[in-house]
């Protein structure tokens, strides 16, 4: 802990990106695949309305996406923030 | 070649190819027999995990249960990929910053407690061997489908396997075999979606034909429109329909994903990459993997459950199921395509009783009543054949006013869409009396009459599935006894040399206990599961977040918060699964009505977690707060830099 003020600053940045990550991550399965379903009922994907295809699916797809893009977020801000290996 | 010779070839050579790259990777060393010594490349790792993840659930009770439950069961794959997300963002990278072997280590030193490590290792071992004896009996049945052998020699045979390789190859070993596994139980499962979804749709990947046209009837109506019709012609509940309880179905999803990220043998395999960094990437690439099943198996579910309506009403095919005739009993027992159905009626898995003696299978849903009539019927003729002489006078008069009873009901209940009822149809009852949830995905390429070396492969598969999770799970049970309870409490001076024995010897006892389960099934392998889940999400899964993102939380706070996720969670399944999952004494019915807030069983691990969280908050807030060297700890954890590689000491 040589330098705590830039770890700080590290952290701080950290937890706002897994906010946001978590955000996207609830809204697309529990919100669009669950809670908001039935309002969502006349959207099609395909022949599967949005809330159906989100569960099944399209979730699982939103979660892929999530992981690397949060790996590819932390691994520049370790760079930015000296903490890399 | 005869299908069972084919089985025998196919399930050979993958059984060869575990053992020989289970010699080639022996584990020297304390490390990597833990951790497989660090070295594994990320998509390697990946890979492992996958196959450590899906289990003989996954692969064969999964699609089944989506094919019969609907959206409704989208919980499990929303909730059994979404913990990813949770592990890549929340736990994995710092637990393996924190560089060391075990799960309940990390509990152990960042709380400074050995009691709270010993209630983590508690919380690992029922977890882990509840879940083992659900693969041991994986695999016992699908010896005994695809090799014919009884499944008790099927549980030897799949023991004696995994035995050779685990405790040889310790993590380094389970790794790179999983790694093999991982591409045999793809394909198998893969490969029959491919052609299925070629065949209904005309698309040949699996994700697209779910959501394209129906291809047998011109392509003018979708796939999932097709579906919904023809299951609620013969009564079922639409596959796209409503969840009866959206609260209960978000619990449950919940409690999936807290439960996956909180699973000790899911959570070790992060300790096994070279870097920080590669923990982040390697929970996406088990995903990845992952997903490639995941996002196939409601096409499988899906088009399984069509297909099977289809075979049991021909004319569904290309328009109303009842504008011809049932599938006659005289095809099923001679037409060869339909032999899949005679082969699992022998397992039992599957059942069908002309009960009206028309020559004809009537496959349709008995509305609520009638069900419940058609249940009774079937416990009070079992309770006549077992009961005393005295006794059956009673029961007879019983089954009487139940058959009274059912002349009304037949005559009032409607069959699905018909707009007839079921006396006017002639029928007595849904004569297809038993579809097991777990025979849709071994059975799929039979029903779909696809080649016999697809059918091999998917048996291959299956044992792939069940065979790398089983080796995961020990791994992680030897790792506690070995590691956290004789390292860390009993005798923390033992040699590595002694540590390594002590490891294979406890991991050789993990596999004699869970073919002892195996062969004398409690009888409640699929509650235990829910148990499993329940304990990670509400023990686990909280108290290694809370350890990482607070600094306040303290020994005092974990421990409390684990033990009122425990009790809590557990005492809850008990009320309705029965105490210890003893049949008869559990106090309230195991139904939706009873639950409170219709909260069911499987989804109470959300709330544990809930107060998990909230008593180590109290606690720890109206208790001394941690010493600093375990600030410092978590300080440390939280940075990349400097991770080196894992230290035992």
């Amino acid at each position: 802990m040589a330098d705590k003020t830039s770890s700080n600053a590290y952290w701080a940045a950290n937890i706002r990106v897994i906010t946001i990550s978590l955000v996207i991550w609830f809204v697309c399965s529990f919100g669009l695949g669950i809670i908001l379903r039935p309002a969502l009922k006349g959207i099609m994907v395909g022949g599967a309305d949005l809330g159906f295809w989100m569960a099944q699916n399209g979730s699982i797809y939103v979660f892929l996406v999530l992981i690397f893009a949060y790996a590819a977020k932390m691994n520049k801000l370790d760079k930015e923030h000296g903490v890399d290996e | 070649m005869d299908q069972f010779t084919l089985n025998l070839i196919v399930v050979g050579i993958t059984f060869a190819l575990y053992i020989g790259i289970a010699v080639w990777a022996r584990a020297g060393s304390t490390a990597e027999f833990y951790a497989a010594g660090q070295g594994v490349h990320p998509i390697m790792n990946g890979m492992a995990t996958g196959a450590d993840w899906m289990s003989a659930a996954s692969f064969i009770s999964m699609a089944g249960i989506i094919a019969f439950g609907g959206y409704e069961t989208s919980a499990y794959l929303m909730g059994w990929t979404g913990g990813y997300v949770l592990l890549a963002l929340l736990l994995a990278p710092y637990l393996r910053k924190f560089g060391k072997f075990t799960v309940p280590e990390f509990i152990g030193d960042r709380f400074y407690s050995g009691g709270a490590r010993l209630l983590a290792v508690i919380c690992l071992i029922v977890i882990s061997v509840t879940y083992v004896i659900g693969q041991m009996r994986g695999v016992g049945v699908t010896f005994s489908r695809f090799l014919e052998v009884s499944t008790d020699t099927g549980l030897y045979i799949g023991a004696a396997i995994v035995f050779a390789y685990a405790v040889l190859g310790g993590m380094k070993g389970i790794t790179y075999t999983q790694v093999a596994q991982y591409v045999v139980l793809i394909i198998a499962y893969t490969i029959p979606a491919l052609f299925i979804s070629l065949q209904l749709t005309g698309s040949v990947l699996p994700q697209l034909g779910l959501i394209g046209s129906y291809a047998p009837s011109g392509g003018d109506m979708s796939f999932l429109a097709k579906l919904d019709s023809v299951v609620t012609e013969l009564g079922f509940k639409a596959y796209t329909g409503d969840s009866a309880n959206y609260f209960n179905m978000f619990l449950f999803t919940m409690s999936l994903m807290i439960g996956t990220a909180g699973l000790p043998h899911v959570i070790i395999r992060f300790f096994t990459v070279p870097k920080v960094a590669d923990a982040r990437s390697s929970a996406g690439w088990s995903l990845v993997f992952i997903a490639l099943l995941y996002t196939v198996a409601p096409a499988v579910g899906s088009m399984a459950r069509l297909n099977l309506s289809t075979t049991m009403w021909p004319a569904a095919v290309t328009g109303s199921a009842f504008s011809g005739p049932a599938i006659s009993r005289a095809d099923i027992d001679s037409k060869p395509e339909l032999s899949w159905i005679r082969t699992w009626e022998k397992t039992g898995l599957l059942a069908m009783s002309d009960l009206n003696g028309d020559g004809m299978i009537q496959y349709v849903s008995e509305p609520a009543d009638l069900a419940a009539n058609t249940k009774a019927m079937g416990e009070a003729k079992a309770a006549l054949a077992k009961a005393a002489e005295a006794d059956k006078a009673g029961i007879e008069a019983k089954i009487a006013e139940l058959t009274t009873a059912r002349e009304g009901l037949l005559a009032a209940a409607q069959v699905g869409t018909s707009g007839k009822t079921f006396a006017e149809m002639g029928l007595t009852g849904n004569e297809v009396t038993k579809v097991d949830n777990d025979i849709m995905v071994l059975a799929n390429p039979e029903i779909a009459a696809l080649p016999g070396w697809v059918v091999a492969i998917v048996a291959a598969g299956a044992l792939a599935a069940a065979l790398s999770t089983a080796a995961g799970l020990l791994l992680a049970i030897s790792s506690a006894i070995s590691h956290d309870l004789i390292k860390g409490s009993i005798n923390p001076n033992i040699s590595e040399k002694g540590e390594l024995l002590a490891a294979r010897v406890s991991m050789a006892g993990a596999i004699v206990v869970a073919t002892y389960l195996g062969l004398n099934p409690p009888g409640f392998a699929a509650q235990v599961v829910a148990l499993a889940f329940g304990l990670a999400a509400a023990t686990i899964f909280p108290v290694l977040m809370m350890g990482i993102f607070s600094k306040r939380i303290n020994k005092e706070g974990a421990i409390a918060g684990m033990l009122v996720g425990l009790i809590f969670t557990s005492v809850y399944i008990f009320i309705y699964k029965g105490w210890f999952f003893i049949p008869g004494t559990n106090n309230l019915p195991d139904t939706a009505a009873n639950y409170f807030f219709g909260i069911s069983p499987l989804s109470i691990g959300t709330i544990g977690a809930v107060m998990n969280f909230l008593t180590a908050f109290v606690v720890s807030g109206a208790t001394k707060a941690p010493p600093q060297h375990v600030v410092e700890l978590v300080e440390s954890i939280r940075v990349p830099k400097g991770a080196g590689s894992a230290q035992a000491h």
